[in-house]
């Protein structure tokens, strides 16, 4: 370990001296401006006799961990809160925090500083924050034995450590997010089952933070992959507008039975804010009682006219291209909606252009009518080891399609 | 009529959705330490102790229902709360404490496991290590919902109790006089009973796990006045099993010769005369007692130490992920089980360490909650009312200080 690092356990309690090398006090804590600065310390809070004063970054002349802090300038002010700082000791330490990589709720046990020296004074900033044993053990003897022979002791432990740029501090209050310069982009960024996995470990009050303020979109994809019960507490904890606006992404089988599983006033209040479409494909989907064909089944297929060709496949795959990245399959039917043929994606490649699609369809075409019970879809996908499953209605009308992945879900709830 | 009858279905349902943790909590408390205080009461006195069951219970509501309440507002288990307002120095002191505490529990647990199936001639050579795996095994290898069903299905059993009161037929007439007659005698023998009694009501442990497991539950500040009842209901099934397992000792043994007794196994044999049922049910509940508390406090104490130091715990985690959860567990139990088959092993000393190590830390606990549920910016509305922060620092003053009592006790009893 070089004198470069400091930890932010070891700065509190340093003694700081003036020009003249009078003690005036020892540090309190240190705090982040993060509008101004990402990562450097910008204030140091000082508490000498019954009042805390303000040391400012370009104030410090010196720190080292044997000698403390020499400032450069004397004029402090006194120390009042201010809703800009983000103070180590009080905010960050012992709080939790998203480490973004390893994707999971950590709580922080100390902080590493870096000291440069910038040709004036030092300066600190934040490198890391320290997580696990060693750090633990830092602090247990913090106090009890001096810097350096705690430094030695704690050499032969691994170090666990989560870099400041891959950190996300979580802050239950949209307007201190604001002064504190917390955004959720790291979040967005990651695969929303990980996401989902992240607010399940955090309390109610950050978990409404996080999904109130990301993309709508992804907000969506996380909140289908939490458990049902909290998924229902989120969208109860959120602003009608907001969880209208998560809903509408979310796949129409999904947020129906989302929807089905809230009270009856708030689920209405949401539908009340969601565009017509959206709003009504939820409210068909409503409908159906959850363990049937019908509740399990969403809307988001796609489906041509028997006499279509493999060029209007090709063209009405391209007006679909939200749903590919989860489609097998399309759907013929007939003037009247009746479904007359199923036709596997992967056929379409081996087409020429002039083979009408009614031609590649699969030999036998498997559906079930709406009201189809639950375990029966289950057998039939295990039976015909389908991967989508057509539902019609009692004209024998297409009315929505069961995916794999649905009845994933359903299995694995029992 | 209908919207009537729809909103009483909702609030049915969100009652089974939230069952379990205060459940499990408040019958645990009745564990093979549990079982022994409140035989050893009913075979010495009869039914006179029957009284204090009634403040027992108010007692255990007005703090179980604190911890449940903050669990479900905040999201945050007990230990990962006084971490954050109370730094790692504390909580460390009190995780190594609970771990001392909860340790020495374990062994009670596994030597109440020994003596019940020594009564069905079962060698503790055999029974001891097949309970231990058993235990580990529930737990690594379920996840937490199936392990819960478990849970509650375990506490299924503590009806035992009631049936072999009833087999025992007791003088219920006396017995419900003496439950709301409070009777003090200047014995000391009585007085250390009666300290017994209120000072293993509540145990650090039960905090922590009943706050981590409405957590874990999901139940929300809006389903809060379920689970309350929930924990209500559950503290008087308690007390309702210590009534019979009081009554029973008190119909069969006190009646027949007042005497100090053993263990909880001793109480059992005591039945015998009346019944080769009443024998079997109370050995068996007092087996069901002993293996549901050894599974839930490793558990527990495994779970609040990786919460309040920052170390990922929970069983549903893999052992890769969570090594100091699984491993903290694991030893709990592998030490918890062996020093039992350990000849000579000094566990009345145990037994008595754990009751201090249970009482100097729960002042603390106790403390800690208060405080923590008086803050605005945790609890918001739902922190306590002036009115119930009277009750609760009242019940807190008393019962730190009757625990100290029993530590006095129980250090002199360690010579």
């Amino acid at each position: 370990m070089t004198e470069s690092l400091l930890f932010f356990t070891e700065i509190v309690g340093m003694p700081v001296h003036d020009l003249k090398g009078r003690r005036i006090g020892r540090i309190r804590d240190v705090a982040l401006v993060p509008l101004v600065h990402p990562s450097r310390i910008d204030r140091f809070l000082v508490g000498g006799g019954l009042t805390w004063l303000t040391i400012r970054h370009d104030q410090v002349q010196s720190i080292s961990l044997a000698r403390g802090i020499f400032l450069a300038e004397e004029q402090l002010t006194p120390y009042h809160d201010d809703e800009y700082m983000m103070r180590i000791g009080r905010d960050l330490l012992d709080q939790q925090i998203i480490d973004v990589n390893g994707r999971k709720v950590v709580r922080v046990t100390d902080v590493t500083l870096e000291k440069r020296a910038n040709g004036v004074g030092d300066t600190l900033a934040v490198l890391e924050v320290d997580i696990g044993i060693r750090s633990i053990f830092r602090r247990l003897l913090q106090g009890v034995l001096p810097p350096r022979w705690i430094r030695k002791l704690q050499q032969p432990i691994p170090p666990k450590s989560i870099r400041w740029d891959k950190c996300n501090v979580v802050e239950p209050d949209p307007l201190r997010r604001l002064r504190l310069n917390i955004s959720y982009q790291k979040l967005e960024e990651m695969h929303p089952a990980d996401l989902a996995d992240i607010v399940e470990d955090l309390g109610p009050a950050e978990r409404e933070a996080i999904f109130e303020t990301i993309d709508s979109e992804v907000a969506a994809e996380a909140l289908s992959e939490v458990d049902p019960k909290m998924q229902v507490s989120i969208l109860e904890s959120l602003e009608p507008e907001k969880a209208a606006d998560i809903v509408e992404e979310m796949a129409p089988d999904e947020a129906a039975d989302v929807l089905s599983e809230l009270e009856e006033e708030t689920s209405e209040e949401i539908l009340e804010e969601m565009d017509s479409a959206d709003k009504t494909e939820v409210e068909e989907l409503l409908e159906f009682d959850e363990d049937t064909a019908g509740g399990m089944m969403n809307t988001e297929y796609v489906a041509l006219h028997e006499n279509a060709s493999v060029p209007d496949a090709l063209a009405a795959l391209k007006g679909n291209e939200d749903l590919l990245e989860s489609l097998n399959t399309l759907f013929l039917i007939d003037a009247d909606g009746r479904l007359t043929a199923s036709v596997p994606l992967a056929r379409l490649f081996l087409a020429s252009p002039e083979t009408r699609l009614k031609d590649l369809g699969s030999e036998t075409l498997i559906h079930v009518p709406v009201d189809e019970k639950q375990d029966r879809v289950t057998e039939a996908f295990d039976k015909y080891n389908l991967l989508t499953l057509p539902v019609v209605d009692e004209e024998g009308r297409l009315s929505g399609v069961i995916t794999a992945d649905d009845i994933i879900s359903v299995l694995r709830q029992k | 009529m209908r919207t009537l009858l729809n909103r009483f279905r909702f609030h049915l349902a969100v009652f089974f959705a939230v069952i379990g943790p205060g459940f499990i909590t408040a019958v645990v408390d009745n564990d093979s330490g549990g079982i022994f205080t409140y035989s050893a009461a009913g075979a010495r006195f009869g039914y006179l102790p029957l009284w204090t069951l009634l403040p027992i219970t108010v007692v255990l509501i007005i703090t179980q229902e604190m911890c449940s309440r903050m669990g479900a507002v905040t999201g945050k288990g007990l230990s990962d709360l006084i971490r954050e307002e109370f730094g790692l120095r504390v909580t460390f002191l009190m995780m190594a404490l609970l771990v001392l505490a909860n340790l020495t529990n374990v062994m009670a647990e596994f030597a109440g496991i020994a003596s019940s199936l020594e009564l069905f001639h079962i060698s503790r050579y055999i029974s001891v290590p097949l309970a231990a795996a058993a235990v580990w095994v529930l737990v690594v290898k379920g996840n937490y919902q199936s392990v819960e069903k478990i849970f509650l299905f375990a506490c299924v059993f503590y009806i035992t109790y009631v049936i072999s009161g009833f087999l025992v037929k007791p003088d219920w007439k006396e017995a419900v006089i003496y439950s709301v007659k409070p009777v003090l005698l200047l014995e000391p023998g009585y007085i250390y009973m009666l300290i017994g009694m209120v000072g293993t009501t509540i145990a650090p442990w039960m905090q922590f796990y009943l706050q981590a497991a409405v957590v874990e539950k999901g139940v929300t500040a809006k389903e809060y006045a379920e689970s309350r009842i929930e924990v209500i209901v559950g503290c008087m099934m308690t007390s309702v099993i210590a009534f019979f397992i009081i009554v029973a000792c008190a119909g069969a043994i006190y009646s027949v010769r007042p005497r100090d007794i053993q263990d909880a196994a001793e109480a059992a044999l005591g039945l015998r005369p009346f019944g080769e049922y009443a024998f079997l049910l109370f050995s068996a509940g007092l087996f069901n007692a002993s293996i549901f508390a050894a599974c839930i406090l490793p558990l527990s104490t495994a779970y609040s130490v990786c919460e309040g130091l920052g170390f990922e715990a929970g069983v549903n985690r893999r052992l890769r992920e969570a090594p100091i959860f699984y491993w903290l567990y694991t030893l709990l139990i592998v030490i918890g089980a062996g020093v039992i088959l350990l000849p000579g092993f000094p566990l009345v000393q145990m037994i008595l360490l754990s009751q201090v190590l249970n009482g100097v830390l729960l002042p603390f606990v106790l403390i800690f909650m208060i405080l923590l549920i008086n803050k605005s910016e945790l609890m918001g509305e739902w922190r306590n009312s002036r009115w119930f922060n009277l009750v609760s620092w009242a019940t807190v003053v008393i019962m730190i200080g009757l625990t100290l009592a029993l530590v006095g006790i129980s250090v002199r009893g360690m010579h």
